[in-house]
């Protein structure tokens, strides 16, 4: 993520309508991200915990939202405390903030800014939310992201996109959220299950997606709202780099669902919907840090090696026997490392910065500081993440009881279900009213 | 009186209601089951998990006849039904002491 155009020093920044509105836009469709990747994670589970899933990603848009305005900003994007974090106290609330002040050297509002980078910060716990499926208790989960954006995603961004973080400084290219968004929460996601368990009747029962239409639908909300993601990221500066990462996302996204398609026709013998959605997504992830660094041809490499590589990983979980419900771990972190490595291979040097990959005639040197960036923050996130999902089980449990994992999740956390099944067999079994079974037990007061 | 039971494809129930009622059948009760035979289900892959699904979707004919055309009905049933394939389902008949028509209380062959 660039601090600003680069304008000569005679050169004030004035305000761009244009741009600012561009970066509102980018901002709503960021966040219909975690809308979408809610109905993306709630069709793979069963029709017993669906409410929960997409409230798992939800409740993000709550927490995060809140926390971002009280402080969350100032940390990520305040002034440079030693490379590790920042802070400007007139960050905190938003509350010294001029209505026209600019971002940097860039020509939107501070304002807006804030509020597209806070769609990055809600999203990104929500996508932990999908290996501790069916699991966890609502309120532990709250208080794990609560705790989670505070001391790892906040730190992180800062060190990927704040000015004088120090992997910003490295020049590590993280274009739009590859290690800050993607490899920070799949790692995360690894040291979450490590610390929940597996869900009962892993391996043994069958745990089959309960709607692939809502997967569909949440797949396509997704790759909208990523155009929002990825071209935001140049935060509307009119030098065309936005609109190359506008490209490559589309491109390295179809590449990355043929990839995952043809792979799993050649392993398993079928093109499924969930392999097109899954493969979409891994696509998605991996073009994310290198959007702004690669060309269209490079895209399609990036997202055709994410496409296959991600649809190998997904099995892993099986063959080490943790329980990864929706597969975080193979689709963001696999799909992160994945995006970031290449960078390394890919960058034409003429686009987002000067630097060349190895096939670009850079050498190794841009690959080593992608590298580097892709194991501090994997291990800074796992560490991290793991402490505080002890901590918080140790404290207050972070599992559901086991009857009520049976159950159902949904009715448990939730008091609802998703789906009313009582007219089985097209609704004319059931008398009219209450269905039977089912009693009226209060009546709401007019 | 007999009950012929015929758990079937759901593809061939139109076949089979046209041949019970070319036969001369007045009523029939059909649910909708589920259940395996032989073939054991179906396979579904999701990334790359592989479930086994047993029980495959079947429609449950049940038909009230009087004994003498039982055998007959029968083989109606079993002709209209065949699709030569696995999972094409399977008929039997046991025998019934007794049947009313609520409607009007007449007992036994009067009441089908």
């Amino acid at each position: 993520m660039p601090p600003g155009i680069l304008t000569l020093a005679a050169d004030k920044a004035t305000l761009s309508p244009a741009n600012t509105g561009f970066m509102l836009i980018c901002s709503a469709l960021v966040m219909v991200m975690t809308p979408g990747l809610a109905f993306f994670y709630g069709g793979m589970v069963r029709v017993k915990s669906v409410l929960n899933m997409l409230m798992m990603s939800f409740i993000s848009l709550g927490i995060v939202t809140i926390l971002w305005i009280l402080y969350g900003f100032g940390l990520a994007f305040g002034t440079d405390k030693g490379g590790f974090i920042g802070w400007d106290g007139h960050f905190a609330g938003l509350s010294g903030i001029g209505l026209t002040e600019l971002w940097g050297t860039s020509t939107i509002p501070v304002y807006v800014f804030a509020v597209f980078q806070l769609m990055f910060a809600i999203i990104t716990p929500a996508l932990i939310s999908g290996a501790l499926a069916d699991r966890v208790k609502f309120t532990a989960w709250a208080l794990f992201i609560a705790l989670w954006v505070t001391v790892v995603y906040f730190p992180v961004a800062h060190w990927v996109w704040g000015e004088g973080g120090w992997l910003f400084e490295l020049k590590v290219i993280d274009f739009a959220g590859g290690t800050a968004v993607h490899i920070n929460a799949g790692a995360a996601a690894l040291a979450a299950i490590l610390v929940v368990g597996k869900r009962i009747g892993f391996k043994k029962d069958p745990m089959r997606p309960h709607s692939l239409p809502l997967v569909m639908l949440g797949a396509g909300l997704l790759w909208f709202g990523w155009f929002g993601f990825n071209a935001g990221s140049w935060l509307g500066n009119d030098d065309g780099i936005g609109a190359v990462a506008f490209i490559n996302t589309q491109v390295a996204t179809a590449a990355a669902m043929l990839g995952w398609l043809v792979y799993e026709k050649l392993r398993h013998g079928s093109f499924t919907t969930l392999g097109a959605a899954s493969g979409a997504v891994a696509g998605l992830v991996a073009i994310t840090p290198a959007c702004g660094a690669v060309s269209p041809l490079g895209a399609i490499a990036v997202g055709a090696i994410a496409g296959v590589l991600c649809a190998m990983a997904v099995n892993l979980k099986y063959k080490f026997g943790y329980d990864d419900s929706l597969d975080v771990i193979g689709v963001h972190l696999v799909g992160g490392v994945a995006g970031s490595l290449l960078v390394g291979l890919f960058a034409t040097g003429g686009v987002q910065s000067k630097a060349k990959g190895l096939f670009y005639g850079g050498g190794f040197d841009q690959l080593g500081r992608q590298a580097v960036g892709v194991v501090c923050v994997l291990l800074y996130s796992l560490v991290v993440s793991y402490v505080l999902a002890k901590a918080i089980d140790l404290v207050m449990g972070f599992r559901i009881g086991e009857d009520e994992e049976v159950a159902g999740i949904d009715q448990a956390a939730h008091a609802e279900t998703a789906y009313d099944f009582t007219g089985a067999g097209g609704g004319h079994l059931g008398r009219r009213g209450p269905a039977l079974g089912e009693a009226l037990t209060k009546k709401v007061e007019a | 009186m007999k009950l012929i039971t015929a758990v079937i494809k759901p593809h061939r129930l139109d076949e089979v209601k046209d041949a019970l009622q070319a036969f001369g059948v007045h009523g029939l009760t059909i649910t909708e089951a589920s259940g395996y035979g032989r073939q054991h289900g179906h396979t579904e892959v999701y990334r790359g998990a592989e479930y086994t699904v047993d029980l495959v979707p079947k429609i449950r004919i049940e038909v009230l006849v009087e004994d003498a055309d039982a055998e007959e009905l029968t083989d109606v049933i079993v002709k209209a039904a065949r699709t030569g394939k696995i999972g094409d389902g399977k008929v039997w008949s046991i025998p019934v002491d007794d049947a009313v028509r609520v409607r009007t209380g007449e007992r036994g062959p009067d009441a089908l």
